[in-house]
């Protein structure tokens, strides 16, 4: 059973006066604790696909079912407690609170969007730490970490409420090459040990080939989908 | 590990100059409000303690129509015996009375034997005087009350006309005053002692025994102008004038309309004006308060949620439900309103300790008082909560912007 289903999907954004059609008629499954990319230059309309995805952005036609739940028919709070619930977020800015720990970040969504205990969530923490090897880092807040570092914890914080599914938006981009085959190293380490689904987009041609399925979109479309690349 | 209230508190931290310079604000109006209440409530309290403790008492019963004319003191509007004794009873019922004290009030001619001026006078009984105008007594500059406040056949003059008509304590000195009938009768007295003026009604008025009173205005009956009331609480003094105007009631004059009449000391003396001037400044200063709260509290969140929009995306993308947001955004500015109570409350308190280590001293009306402030720790609930209140009103459209976020276009932003 396919863990996310588009069937004729598409999207259209109204840009001043113009309609601006970013997603044209999409199909595709995605099968639970996959590594799957999502490809195309700027503008191709991955970002609006994983916005959809994520329940942050609706379908102007066609159906997503993520988790056999239609995402689109949800409202806006019913799609914040399903990303709550089941959805992990990786952004190519990182996006930590900066006057938060590394360890404060990643039990940021344990305590303001789950609402864990305190010692549940201290040893959660302590194993996501672990986990992407930031146990010495702590302590430390975001300005006194590397792009890299701080992508680790983000990593970690999509994590951390068990999510079934993490999306990634361009999560390499802001780092040099060796730094990103490493989070994408750590990525697939992650689904492997947590055994999460992880879709994230690249327009970088050399990261794609990390992924075991590769989607490819140009002008809205999907061109082509690529096997398993492992 | 970390709580809302923590995370609030260091995105505050975050900006802390900015921060630090709205606290400041909010704690300059907290403190200039409790100062403010504080040294005008000292004031308030010092001179209607000084009108009611010393000359009007809290509360006084008049025949009908006698307070209209009384700077002429009417003898004519003199309450009956018959009326007397009922007024005494309906005091003598009342729980909230503590004395009372019957007074004859008149005007006569004051000579020395060498010159002579005119003076208002209080024929009263001694002893229900000292207990119904406690610091009467302590208005002696010369003289003694020790055995009495005043005595048969001595008065008490005020001290301007003491100075005037350079007198001095055991001079012999002559009243005289028109009787009721029109006919004039002379008598004299010795003087007892010199009393400090006052600000207000009665202020510089003469005291003579009230049976010396009713002797020289040959008063066949006994007579009084009016009768002084001093409560046990002062701050009941509205019920208990109603108390008291509805047990006199029954008291009616030929005409059939109420005989009697009962008036707080508010509406005997025009520092009342005052008084009430002070409260609406207090109003006005509160006022001022709540606008400097709100337009720096709301000014700061403003600028936090349009600093942190990318981050409110964030959180609001992984799933933080909006009345999260709210909360946190909401918490923010009430942290900012605790501060100012906080730093302005300690600061206050210290402004009024210093006030009362260090006084100091007005001159109101010829009279010099020293003021000495206190901070009720109901003062300080009040502006406590009004600060708050408004902090978190100021707080609330910002996170109301901030729960509501679109977290796609939150993200966008640059």
């Amino acid at each position: 059973m396919s863990l996310v289903t588009a069937q004729s999907l598409s999207k259209t954004y109204r840009a001043g006066h113009v309609d601006v059609q970013a997603l044209k008629g999409v199909n595709f499954d995605i099968e639970p604790g996959a590594f799957v990319a999502f490809v195309g230059p700027s503008g191709s309309g991955k970002t609006t696909l994983l916005n959809m995805i994520g329940g942050l952005d609706k379908p102007s036609a066609g159906t997503l079912t993520v988790l056999d739940t239609d995402i689109g028919g949800l409202d806006r709070a019913a799609a914040a407690d399903f990303r709550g619930a089941n959805l992990g977020f990786i952004f190519q800015d990182f996006n930590l609170i900066p006057v938060l720990t590394a360890a404060e970040n990643i039990e940021y969504p344990l305590l303001m969007v789950q609402d864990w205990p305190a010692d549940r969530r201290r040893a959660r923490v302590a194993e996501l730490l672990e986990a992407v090897g930031m146990s010495e880092q702590a302590d430390k807040r975001p300005d006194q970490l590397s792009g890299g570092q701080k992508q680790r914890v983000a990593v970690a914080r999509a994590l951390a409420t068990h999510p079934k599914l993490v999306l990634a938006d361009e999560p390499t981009a802001n780092l040099d090459h060796d730094t990103a085959y490493r989070i994408l190293e750590l990525m697939k380490r992650m689904r492997e040990e947590f055994g999460t689904t992880f879709i994230f987009s690249t327009h970088d041609p050399k990261i794609m080939g990390e992924a075991e399925v590769t989607f490819t979109l140009e002008d809205g479309r999907l061109s082509d989908k690529g096997g398993a690349h492992v | 590990m970390f709580k809302v209230t923590g995370l609030a508190a260091r995105n505050l931290a975050r900006y802390w100059r900015r921060t630090l310079l709205t606290a400041g604000l909010v704690v300059l109006g907290v403190v200039a409000v409790l100062v403010f209440i504080s040294v005008a409530g000292s004031f308030k309290s010092l001179i209607v303690g000084q009108i009611t403790d010393s000359m009007l008492g809290h509360i006084q019963i008049h025949r009908r129509g006698y307070v209209a004319s009384i700077d002429n003191l009417p003898l004519n509007l003199n309450m009956s015996p018959g009326q007397v004794a009922k007024v005494e009873q309906a005091l003598a019922a009342n729980k909230n009375v503590e004395a009372f004290s019957p007074r004859i009030k008149f005007g006569a001619m004051f000579s020395n034997f060498t010159e002579t001026t005119s003076i208002r006078l209080n024929g009263v009984m001694p002893s229900r005087e000292a207990a119904t105008v406690p610091l009467l007594p302590k208005r002696l500059i010369a003289g003694s009350a020790a055995d009495g406040l005043v005595q048969r056949g001595k008065i008490l003059v005020p001290r301007i006309l003491a100075h005037g008509m350079k007198l001095k304590v055991g001079d012999t000195v002559v009243l005289v005053a028109t009787n009721l009938d029109g006919s004039v009768n002379g008598k004299t007295f010795v003087i007892q002692g010199v009393l400090d003026d006052v600000t207000g009604p009665g202020g510089r008025d003469g005291y003579v025994n009230i049976e010396d009173a009713r002797e020289l205005l040959r008063m066949n009956k006994p007579e009084v102008s009016e009768i002084a009331v001093r409560l046990k609480d002062p701050h009941h003094i509205d019920q208990t004038r109603a108390a008291l105007q509805k047990a006199l009631a029954g008291v009616r004059n030929p005409k059939g309309e109420p005989a009697l009449e009962v008036h707080t000391w508010e509406r005997l003396t025009p520092f009342s004006n005052i008084a009430h001037m002070i409260d609406l400044l207090d109003v006005f200063i509160r006022v001022m308060l709540v606008g400097i709260v709100l337009i720096a509290v709301m000014n700061v969140m403003m600028m936090a949620v349009y600093e942190r929009i990318r981050e409110i995306g964030m959180v609001a993308a992984i799933g933080t439900p909006p009345r999260r947001i709210l909360s946190l955004f909401l918490t923010e500015g009430l942290l900012l309103g605790l501060i100012g109570v906080a730093v302005g409350t300690a600061l206050s308190l210290a402004v009024v300790w210093a006030l009362n280590v260090w006084p100091v001293h007005f001159a109101f009306a010829r009279q010099v008082f020293t003021l000495a402030p206190s901070l009720p720790l109901i003062n300080i609930t009040v502006i406590g909560v009004i600060v708050l209140a408004v902090a978190a009103l100021a707080s609330l459209q910002p996170a109301w912007k901030a729960a509501r976020m679109d977290p796609i276009r939150a993200l966008r932003h640059t």
